[in-house]
């Protein structure tokens, strides 16, 4: 964890005080509790206290919130201090959490850093114009558009040096920018035509679930001659479980792709994998009538109820990949509580 | 009651024990770091570890409650092993880990010798450690005068942060940053506000918190321990002192659950050196209004010829506060032998007296009774600074559940929320007539405390006062069989031994503070520095330092301190308890008892005894109670209290004002102590910063 202080003397606001938002934010914070358990609110408070200080907390910051909440200056200097997302020192208008932890790494955060370092500077450092100061954090959670920053409250995702650096010259500049991905990814979704899950028969029941009514067949013959299939299985001359002690293997055991890949030859048989994709090989399945009815086991309420074959889609729910942000019906946005950056719907950084 | 098996040994115990008590209570030893007997459970440090039966890994014993323990299949009692080789495998980690950043600076670490870790690691430690990165770094922080720091010893185990705010009561100290970056300290590195503090350093169980007045001055092995008792207030704290050869090296706490716990005040600590410095180790008689050095004969002949031309109604004597009941009984022997009247050992001018009963100066409720008080009226005291042990049981009884607390007096912060009634003794009287809620409070109490401090009673109107903080006591029906919630607070050690013996003015005497403004022509001043004495009277000072009684003395024996003589201390709940000597008095300086015999000798009044134990035996034929060493005799508040409720008077409109002006200058001792002087010039500091 990197080192973290308290900002020096000279960076220290002369006073904080509540706004009347704050006040009013603090007073609902505090209603959530019983009477006398004030100090409970502390995170929220410290949280709000943050925002209105321009992204940190100064120390007076810290003693408004201890006088509010009515608690020791180092209790609330505690918690203050404990979590890294209170930041202590002046951070700047645009301040940039960059996400160094492996998937991020992967897929080049590294040449991400690059830009930061080269544009702002060093870690916890604001740059003279006050504009931008960066921080590397751990996991964001959003692997999936690795690699990605978050600027103040927004995700900034699929990045490269090219369009980070473009990012970085709209926010200085003032310009509109948008959130998200800037390649024009939708959400998570996979960037380029989607190629995998589209075969309707994924959706139909003919291949997911055909395995009961496979099952149903292959179990009818053996119910019935059980004695007769039971002699019918033993093998009539038993093998040793192990080779013989100090005799040599001549060769590879078994018949591996990747031993066939190394004598040349194709990896998996062809025909091999036409039959097993062979769709005469499946079974259509029937309605699971009695089943479907049954509520989930040990739960009143189910989360993975299956849907009977009435309920399955004829196509499948996503839309194709590549559909613009901007076409999308619904927008994961919370651009619009942060002042200064405007969301283009039209803007295509990409 | 619940049955537990340690290590194979059934025990019955409390079912709210921890399996730490527990294990205890089977006499099986547990170690420990952050778990203390008298602070919250924190379980943090991991070394307590113990083996529960089928649980699946060591649970930490201080953590774990006996009620919580599984019984068996066949529900046989729950079995824990604090002996076996998963329990001992399972510290040794611990330790190894805490070791892992724990400098190793033991031969320059006062902590050495009486270490926690120290002791711990011989047990559990290995010889030779496995890590191979950097150790941990963490800068020293300034925490005042008393408590040295040393945080790259420090373990986590958070005993300081959590006396300061529990025990203490002023949450100063916090755990800041996170993770192998948790650092303890101040907020933003201030001095400790707390008269408590340097038990953080007792308590701290590392090298990381020491005594920084005696850093590096001593080994604890090369001292020789005494156990003894306080005289810096009237609550006589248990303490131990340790000595080198002729030198008192340090005090510290001795556990006495009746009367200090395992906590002592910062005074009764840090006077060490305020033990050595401004002694008076020769005799001294002032000529031609200089004091000069003077042989015992040469002394003893200046005041036998001064006490032989004068009326022994203009000879008088006063004691100070830190005499002990010997001397005092000599003292009064010898001007009961001179006839004379006019003696009184209550320099601050209380106005209490053992004509009313012994009631009627004592702290009758106890110490340990403060804890079973359900509802408490502070009068006239600042018990924080007066008697502050005092105040860390009212605290405590606080932290139980909070009784209705309130105060009349000086508005001040007692470390816990009291209802402040007003600041004099119109207050007391709007009280006493129902114009106050909290007589519905004291009344609907079974067991009431009323606490009676010296800034209602070291006044002129303060019999009034007594009386009419009596005559509530009576009608809030604080005295009653199995309670006595009448009690006085004393300021003084040598207060209630004094009154005990009768050390006010006889028939027609004069009080001390008419002696002092010139009521006598020769005063025989045993201690007494807080008086001031009006210039033209012959002055003995009989005493330890020079102070103020030494200044205006013309005739300085040089006496021992209560470190330097064995002598009996009667506590403000009337506790008899003893001092040991633990080193010599300085020079020609002598005990207190034998400078009273040779001079009644000079005086041609020869004391009827010639060795100690010959003055105790005199002492308790005379006063049998002083032989009951350790013990409280209860006195009758039931008389009393009618008593002094009879006694009525018109008190005046004052506002009461707390006798302890400065806390860590209350005695020569603590005057003569460098570190008391800059405790106190920063306790004046932080005063005004807080006025600010």
């Amino acid at each position: 964890m990197a080192v973290r202080k308290l900002a020096p003397e000279e960076l220290q606001p002369e006073s904080f005080a509540f706004s009347s938002e704050t006040e009013a934010f603090a007073e609902q914070q505090i209603a959530k509790y019983p009477p006398g358990r004030q100090a409970s609110a502390v995170i929220p408070l410290l949280w709000k206290a943050q925002e209105q200080a321009g992204g940190w907390l100064p120390r007076k910051a810290i003693e408004a919130v201890a006088a509010r909440l009515d608690m020791p200056i180092i209790r609330v200097m505690e918690v203050a201090t404990f979590y890294t997302m209170f930041n202590l020192e002046p951070v700047g208008k645009y301040f940039i959490q960059f996400c160094g932890t492996t998937p991020c790494v992967l897929r080049g955060a590294g040449d991400i850093k690059k830009v930061l370092e080269k544009r702002i500077g060093e870690q916890n450092h604001v740059t003279a114009d006050g504009k931008f100061s960066w921080l590397e954090v751990e996991c964001l959670g959003a692997c999936c558009n690795a690699p990605m920053v978050q600027i103040n409250d927004d995700y900034y995702e699929d990045l490269t040096s090219e369009n980070f650096e473009k990012l970085l010259d709209d926010l200085a500049a003032g310009r509109p920018v948008k959130t998200g991905s800037q390649i024009g990814r939708n959400r998570s979704e996979p960037h380029d035509a989607v190629k995998t899950l589209q075969d309707p028969s994924l959706y139909d029941g003919s291949q997911i679930g055909a395995w009961r009514k496979r099952f149903e067949e292959q179990a009818q013959p053996a119910a019935t001659g059980e004695a007769a299939a039971a002699t019918a299985t033993v093998p009539e001359a038993a093998k040793a479980a192990k080779p013989a002690a100090g005799r040599a293997i001549e060769s590879d055991a078994a018949d591996t792709p990747a031993k066939r890949a190394k004598e040349g030859e194709a990896p998996v048989n062809p025909t091999d994998q036409k039959e097993a994709g062979d769709a005469s090989r499946a079974t259509k399945v029937e309605a699971r009538t009695e089943d479907a009815a049954k509520p989930a086991p040990q739960s009143g309420k189910s989360y993975v109820a299956s849907p009977g074959k009435d309920a399955v889609p004829t196509s499948p729910t996503t839309p194709n990949a590549g559909t613009p942000p901007a076409e999308a019906e619904t927008r994961r946005d919370g651009s619009e509580s942060k002042p200064g950056v405007t969301v283009d719907k039209d803007n295509k950084t990409s | 009651m619940a049955k537990i098996i340690v290590d194979g040994v059934e025990v019955d115990v409390p079912a709210e024990y921890t399996l730490l008590q527990a294990a205890e209570a089977a006499g099986a030893e547990v170690p420990r770091f952050c778990y203390h007997e008298r602070l919250s459970i924190a379980g943090n440090c991991r070394m307590c570890l113990v083996e529960v039966k089928g649980a699946p890994k060591p649970v930490a014993s201080c953590a774990w409650g006996v009620r919580d323990c599984r019984p068996g299949p066949n529900g046989e009692p729950p079995e824990i092993s604090t002996k076996s080789p998963t329990v001992k495998k399972a510290r040794e980690g611990v330790m190894e880990f805490l070791l892992i950043n724990h400098p190793l600076d033991c031969p320059i670490c006062d902590q050495g010798g009486q270490c926690d870790l120290q002791d711990q690691a011989m047990a559990y430690g290995v010889d030779t450690s496995r890590y191979h990165e950097n150790k941990r770094a963490v800068t020293d922080k300034y925490l005042g005068p008393l408590v040295k720091t040393s945080m790259n010893r420090c373990i986590h185990c958070t005993r300081c942060v959590r006396f300061t705010a529990e025990v203490a009561g002023v949450p100063d100290m916090g755990a800041i940053w996170r993770g192998e970056d948790m650092e303890i300290t101040s907020y933003l590195e201030k001095a400790l506000g707390s008269e408590l503090q340097a038990n953080i350093a007792d308590l701290c169980p590392v090298g990381a918190l020491t005594h920084k007045p005696e850093a590096f001055h001593f080994r604890p092995w090369e001292l020789t321990k005494t156990d003894s008792v306080d005289v810096m207030d009237a609550v006589g704290s248990s303490i131990r002192v340790d000595s080198r050869g002729r030198e008192v090296m340090r005090i510290l706490p001795r556990v006495n659950e009746s009367v200090n716990e395992e906590w002592i005040t910062d005074k009764t600590r840090q006077i060490v050196d305020g033990l050595r410095l401004q002694r008076l180790d020769r005799p001294f008689v002032r000529e031609n209004g200089r004091l000069r050095p003077a042989s015992w004969q040469e002394a003893f002949a200046t005041i036998a010829a001064k006490v032989k031309g004068t009326d022994a109604k203009k000879i008088g004597a006063i004691v100070g506060d830190l005499a002990a009941v010997e001397e005092m009984f000599a003292l009064k022997l010898l001007m009961q032998s001179l006839d004379v009247t006019n003696v009184d050992a209550r320099q601050d001018g209380t106005v209490l007296s053992p004509a009313y009963g012994r009631g009627s100066y004592l702290f009758n409720t106890t110490i340990p009774g403060i804890e079973d008080a359900d509802a408490i009226l502070i009068v006239g005291s600042n018990p924080r600074f007066e008697a502050s042990l005092v105040n860390v049981r009212i605290r405590k009884r606080w932290r139980v559940a909070p009784p209705p607390i309130a105060l009349i007096g000086e508005n001040v912060d007692l470390t816990y929320p009291c209802e402040y009634l007003g600041a004099g003794a119109d207050t007391l009287a709007e009280l006493a007539s129902g114009r106050h809620s909290f007589l519905e409070k004291l009344k609907g109490a079974e067991r009431p405390l009323i606490i009676v401090g010296h800034g209602a009673l070291a006044r002129p109107d303060g019999l009034a006062i007594l009386s009419a903080v009596a005559k509530l006591a009576r009608d809030v029906n604080a005295v009653k069989d199995g309670w006595n919630g009448f009690s006085i607070l004393h300021t003084a050690a040598s207060r209630v031994g004094a009154l005990d013996l009768g050390l006010v003015p006889g028939e027609g005497g004069l009080t001390a503070q008419q002696m002092a403004s010139g009521g006598v022509e020769v005063l025989f001043n045993l201690g007494a520095d807080e008086i001031d004495i009006a210039p033209g009277a012959f002055v003995i000072y009989q005493g330890t330092h020079g102070d103020r009684g030494a200044h205006r003395a013309d005739v300085i024996l040089p006496a021992a301190t209560y470190t330097e003589k064995s002598g009996t201390y009667v506590n403000t709940e009337g506790r008899v308890q003893m001092a040991n000597r633990a080193a010599f008095a300085p020079g020609e300086a002598r005990e207190d008892w034998a400078i009273l015999r040779a001079l009644s000798e000079v005086l041609g009044h020869r004391l009827p005894f010639d060795s100690l134990n010959a003055l105790r035996a005199k002492l308790y034929a005379a006063h049998p109670h002083f032989a009951a060493i350790d013990t409280v005799q209860p006195a009758d508040g039931a008389s009393a209290i009618q008593a002094l409720a009879g006694i009525g008077g018109t008190p005046g409109r004052d506002a009461f004002v707390s006798p302890v002006k400065d806390f860590y200058l209350t005695n020569p001792i603590a005057r003569a102590s460098g570190v008391m002087a800059e405790c106190s010039a920063l306790a004046r500091e932080l005063k005004l910063e807080a006025a600010e």
